[in-house]
């Protein structure tokens, strides 16, 4: 049995993105989760599966406390970092399917602003993380703690072999920039140039600050629907046609890895696309997970959109940009709007194909595909289809 | 829980997170001076990080085999900021990870020029407060 079209996105919801949230993380995730619900059309009640990103705030018994859910038939946990909102959309495409429940809310909501200094951003919260713990033992210690100094290697071995440059970073930063300052809630207000990108400062090499997204506040909601159950939602439908999930080998320790070059993604995109019936060439909008830039160009080789080695010459000339063969990132991204692990990018990915994304809307957008990346390669894509 | 590094503190102590049954002979090896690789006692097969099985052939069963620390770099990275107070002083400093003549990697700070993929470097174990680190240098 195929996933291909058997569910479909039917609400979305969002707060607004900032630094200093007064509300916490639950409040947070509850808001965007009633926007959510009411832009599907349903009430509180009729949410029958729930999917918490992570265990970050809320679980599903709060959902079933607080939305008086009478009989919720279906709960996951997507444990895989910014992998997980695409994660989840395979796991609720799964269980509509196979008939467990109708309409799964995948909900998430963070407050890094409450938390003590610090502790809440990814560089500390890591080494709390059973996921994590090869990292925690063996190279925290020497000093390889956060994010950005895990992945550097990885972008710097690419740089080496393939000739990958930092304008080539630089393009996908200006890109998310261009689409942020179009957004209404995004955190970044102001232009940057390549000339701005390369002159940022360095934080761990070959990554400088504007090669690294945001940590921000919120909470975005998007609820999965059967078509059966929601012939009559309010909006057009977005259809699930093809929805894969996929890990590196050695998904624990980046330096163990045998490719370090190679991602999850990479084994799940042929099972996407294959199960839509169509190919990288089909896409008419991508929103691309992209917690450092160098992530963009690595997925759009690992999907198929241009061949290995080649991301860089790809993403450059403004192709990621709207009006270029690809609009990337048309919400601005982690790098630019906001860091929602990429839940940001699921809402912004239906709202493209109901054709409601406004300044940004890419014309005639059909079909689209998002992806998750998460805890150093794991990987997800959806391709989505209006209906 | 890892306790929360405060980055206003000037001198913090590196993390040190407690071995595990699985990790102590390693860590035991690092005090030593030695780069142990956990050897799957029934096939022979080299692994590290340490963990609990042979992925090959799924036994539990482990000796431990003593590195050269020769190898050649695989990647590299400079670290500019800081994420845990204890490394603000080190600023800025290079980790290579290197492809060990045995087969499996090691990460470890660098001593030397800019660094390049295919570098051939020995490493030794340096003493620092609170452990070692092991530091790899360019060979001739």
């Amino acid at each position: 049995m195929s996933l291909r079209d058997r569910s479909c996105v039917t609400g979305i919801g969002e707060t607004a993105y900032l630094r200093g949230a007064s509300a916490s993380a639950f409040e947070l995730q509850i808001e965007a989760s009633l926007k959510a619900v009411a832009d599907a059309g349903l009430k509180p009640a009729d949410i029958d599966g729930v999917i918490p990103i992570g265990i970050v705030s809320g679980t599903a018994d709060d959902f079933i406390e607080n939305f008086g859910i009478t009989d919720l038939r279906f709960s996951a946990v997507a444990p895989h970092g910014g992998a997980s909102p695409v994660m989840a959309l395979q796991a609720a495409a799964a269980a509509i399917a196979g008939g467990v429940c109708r309409h799964v809310l995948i909900t998430f909501g963070r407050n890094i602003s409450a938390a003590a200094a610090g502790s809440n951003k990814a560089g500390a919260r890591i080494h709390s993380m059973p996921q994590f713990h090869y990292v925690t033992e063996f190279e925290h210690p020497l000093g390889a703690s956060a994010p950005a100094q895990l992945y550097a290697p990885m972008a710097r071995r690419h740089m080496e072999l393939y000739g990958t440059t930092v304008e080539h970073f630089g393009e996908v930063a200006v890109a998310c920039r261009e689409h942020a300052l179009l957004n209404g809630n995004a955190l970044m207000k102001k232009p940057i140039t390549l000339e701005d990108h390369r002159n940022s400062r360095m934080i761990a090499d070959p990554f400088r600050l504007l090669d690294c997204s945001l940590e921000s506040d919120g909470g975005a909601a998007v609820i999965v629907s059967s078509p059966e159950a929601a012939a009559d939602a309010p909006h057009r439908r977005v259809f699930i046609s093809g929805v894969a999930a996929g890990h590196p080998d050695s998904p624990g320790s980046i330096t163990q890895r045998a490719d370090m070059t190679s991602l999850g993604i990479g084994k799940a995109a042929p099972r996407a696309f294959a199960m839509a019936g169509v190919t990288p060439a089909d896409i008419d909008v991508a929103e691309i997970y992209d917690c450092f830039t160098y992530a963009v160009i690595r997925q759009l080789e690992d999907m198929g959109f241009c061949k290995k080695g080649e991301g860089g010459p790809f993403v450059s000339g403004g192709r990621l940009k709207l009006g270029g063969a690809l609009p990337t990132n048309t919400h601005g991204g982690l790098l630019s709007q906001a860091h929602v692990w990429g839940l940001n990018h699921v809402v912004e990915l239906v709202r493209q194909l109901r054709h409601d994304a406004g300044r940004t809307q890419v014309r005639d957008a059909e079909l689209g595909v998002v992806t998750g990346y998460g805890d150093l390669g794991d990987g997800a894509l959806a391709i989505m289809r209006r209906e | 829980m890892t306790p929360t590094p405060n980055p206003t503190t000037a001198a913090a102590d590196r993390p040190v997170p407690p071995p595990s049954a699985l990790s102590a002979p390693y860590w035991e090896g690092v005090a030593a001076g030695k780069l142990l690789l956990q050897c799957c006692g029934a096939c022979g097969v080299l692994r590290h990080y340490p963990r609990l099985l042979c992925s090959a052939c799924h036994s539990t069963s482990v000796t431990w085999k003593e590195a050269s620390r020769h190898g050649t770099i695989h990647s590299w990275t400079v670290s500019h900021h800081a994420y845990h107070p204890s490394f603000a002083g080190d600023l800025p400093y290079t980790l290579v990870t290197v492809d060990l003549a045995e087969g499996p990697r090691a990460l470890g700070r660098w001593r030397g020029p800019v660094p390049s993929i295919g570098l051939p470097v020995a490493g030794n174990f340096e003493a620092r407060p609170g452990g070692f680190d092991l530091v790899f240098v360019p060979v001739p």
